[in-house]
């Protein structure tokens, strides 16, 4: 299994430098350059900045000299956040994007799993069809939607938690809750569907046959059988969820990744963008290595040669 | 056969039946799959039942432990009625009826040990086993029905077929029950497998004093496993009768037609043997016949055999058959 890992991990290699390679030359692409304002900047201190930041060279020269540095670990300086490399703003963002996330997470996996379970078995009740009536619902409305309304009935209307900001319990709770929502709906539904095969299944009919409790029989043999996909799902909607935050961090004014990300695109910040995004792209491979890993430890059958 | 005074099992009427929606809002229909059947299995004892696919063969196995909630019928295991136990006071007697499946591996949970698959009963009606006396009886068991003991940490999918219905064999075995319900449990096996399983069964129910269901839609296989043999078309019973009586004087139409179809392993004799072939198909057990439900494939009907249908009736002691013409 470590060697496997280790052999994943080589291989995240060329997708990183596609990926690189790719954003490199698209940021170039988009109109505009990091240092055009409003006011034009007299041409004698444009070159003196282009000529610091290495602007004035042939692209493939740029690439080549950017290559160069992120091999040392070095994503270089930010060109609007000129105090700040690209490594700090993405280390001083990322712990508030992943306590976002991954609560976001935890709550949609913990709720997610108990609402999808508790409707497969009581398959087209009359619960069971509010609850993937109301998670359809869930996955349709984007939550660039849910937030403002939350924040308008929760936070201005009644005026139970605040609008924005980042650091108390009843901060967190209303964007935490906007972007689980989608998720819950999502892991409602495959676990529901999942779990309805698995119920279905030969061996669960044992399980029954072999006198054990029901809760035993739906623990222990359905639900364990019926999370294989959802896990599976886990590791690329954990990753999206903590890179995808964009949206709530802004409206909520949260200090995280995301709006440097947005900041870094508006901005033409080529440095910053290229660094988000390769730190994105390591994080998506990442999670769905754990993924893999952890399907070897929840299914017997998965081999790794 | 040495009958015991005291059934184990005593079955009587069962029926069950399927609601089949005949579409939104255009009602429903139900499917008999079983029709008022009725038996005692004695301790000891094997009972095989056969028929084609779709008659209720693996229904009734199923209904008589409960695994299917039977609609109407009793069921009476050690004499005590078991039909409207809720599952909660169901789960004690569960320990004492077992069964084995048609799909070896699919029916083992993939995701456990096998030694956690044979031992799992073990954990919830002896809890306070030890480690070591329950991975003993573990490997007791394995090695009673063929496993090699050294398994005991394999997974289900590193098993053949064969192996896998030991398991499923040992995991139905190991609270030492008094009745199992073999549901075609060599059905997906190939034949030398089968007579292996067919043999480790028949030395089980010597060695524990087992009362088997054996049910198969393979005739030699029932004929040689079986002290007494049931005849099931469209979920009623056709003919009941010991095996010696039942393959020499077969009463019931339908079974002279599967006798009679039975391979004989000599070249000649299958070539020159007579042989009964039946028309048509199963009728939909949703639109039984009227009458008897046999008469439309059967060589022998008459007019009476669409107005009223046959009763179960004796024709010898212990042996019955559903026919107006029972008698010849």
């Amino acid at each position: 299994m470590l060697s496997y890992a280790v052999r994943r991990l080589f291989g995240a290699i060329p997708t990183l430098l596609v990926i690189l390679t790719i954003t490199f030359f698209l940021v170039r692409l988009a109109p505009g350059g990091p240092f055009d304002g409003e006011r034009t900047l007299p041409a004698e201190i444009e070159r003196n900045l282009a000529a610091v930041y290495h602007l004035n060279e042939p692209l493939p020269m740029q690439y080549l000299r950017y290559l160069g540095q992120v091999v040392q670990g070095d994503f270089g300086p930010s060109f609007k956040y000129k105090d700040f490399s690209v490594t700090q703003l993405i280390w001083s963002g990322f712990p508030v994007s992943l306590q976002l996330g991954g609560t976001a997470m935890l709550l949609a996996v913990v709720i997610g799993t108990a609402l999808g379970a508790f409707s497969a078995l009581r398959q087209n009740s009359g619960l069971d069809h509010a609850v993937m009536g109301t998670a359809m619902v869930g996955i349709a409305v984007p939550n660039f939607v849910v937030a403002p309304l939350l924040t308008l009935v929760l936070g201005v209307h009644l005026g139970w938690l605040p609008t924005g900001g980042w650091g108390t319990w009843s901060q967190m709770l209303l964007p935490v809750v906007a972007l689980a929502l989608p998720q819950i709906a999502y892991i409602a539904r495959m676990t529901r569907a999942s779990m309805i095969e698995t119920l279905r299944s030969n061996f669960i009919r044992t399980a029954r046959a072999k006198g054990l409790p029901e809760r035993v029989t739906i623990l222990r043999h359905a639900l364990k059988g019926a999370l294989l996909p959802v896990v599976s799902y886990l590791g690329p909607a954990t990753a999206a969820v903590i890179t995808g935050s964009v949206v709530i961090e802004q409206i909520f004014g949260i200090p995280g990744i995301g709006r440097y990300f947005v900041q870094g695109a508006l901005n033409r910040d080529y440095t910053l963008v290229m660094g988000v995004v390769i730190f994105y792209g390591v994080l998506i491979i990442l999670f769905n290595l754990i993924v893999d890993l952890a399907y070897g430890l929840l299914d017997p059958r998965v081999r790794y040669d | 056969m040495t009958a015991a005074p005291a059934p184990l099992l005593s079955v009587r009427d069962l029926k069950v039946s399927f609601p089949m929606p005949r579409g939104m809002f255009r009602g429903v229909d139900h499917l008999r799959a079983v029709d008022g059947v009725s038996f005692d299995l004695f301790p000891g004892e094997t009972l095989g039942i056969v028929g084609e696919s779709g008659c209720g063969k693996s229904t009734l196995g199923r209904a008589v432990l409960k695994l299917i909630e039977p609609t109407g019928g009793t069921v009476a295991w050690l004499g005590q009625d078991i039909s409207d136990l809720p599952e909660s006071r169901m789960r004690p007697h569960r320990q004492d009826m077992q069964v084995i499946f048609q799909d070896p591996l699919a029916s083992l949970d993939p995701r456990m040990t096998v030694g956690d698959i044979i031992g799992e009963p073990l954990d919830t009606f002896h809890p306070k086993l030890k480690r070591v006396e329950r991975r003993a009886r573990i490997e007791e068991m394995m090695a009673k029905v063929g496993l090699l003991p050294e398994m005991i940490n394999r997974y289900p999918h590193e098993f053949s077929g064969g192996q896998a219905q030991r398991i499923g064999i040992a995991r139905a075995m190991i609270l030492n029950p008094k009745l199992i319900v073999c549901d075609e449990p060599v059905s997906a096996l190939d034949v030398s497998i089968q007579a292996q399983i067919v043999n480790l069964l028949m030395r089980l129910q010597r060695e524990f004093h087992l009362s088997l269901i054996f049910i198969s839609h393979d005739l030699s296989v029932v004929r040689h496993i079986s002290h007494r043999i049931m005849v099931l078309y469209l979920g009623k019973q056709a003919e009941l009768a010991d095996r010696d009586s039942l393959y020499r004087d077969p009463r019931h139409p339908y079974t002279k037609a599967l006798i009679s179809a039975v391979p004989i392993p000599d070249p000649d004799r299958e070539r020159n043997k007579p042989r009964i072939v039946l028309t048509g198909d199963l009728p939909s057990p949703l639109n039984p016949p009227s009458g008897c439900y046999f008469r439309t494939r059967c060589p022998r009907a008459e007019a009476i055999c669409a107005e009223t249908a046959p009763g179960f009736d004796p024709v010898a002691p212990g042996h019955f058959a559903a026919c107006h013409f029972r008698d010849g």
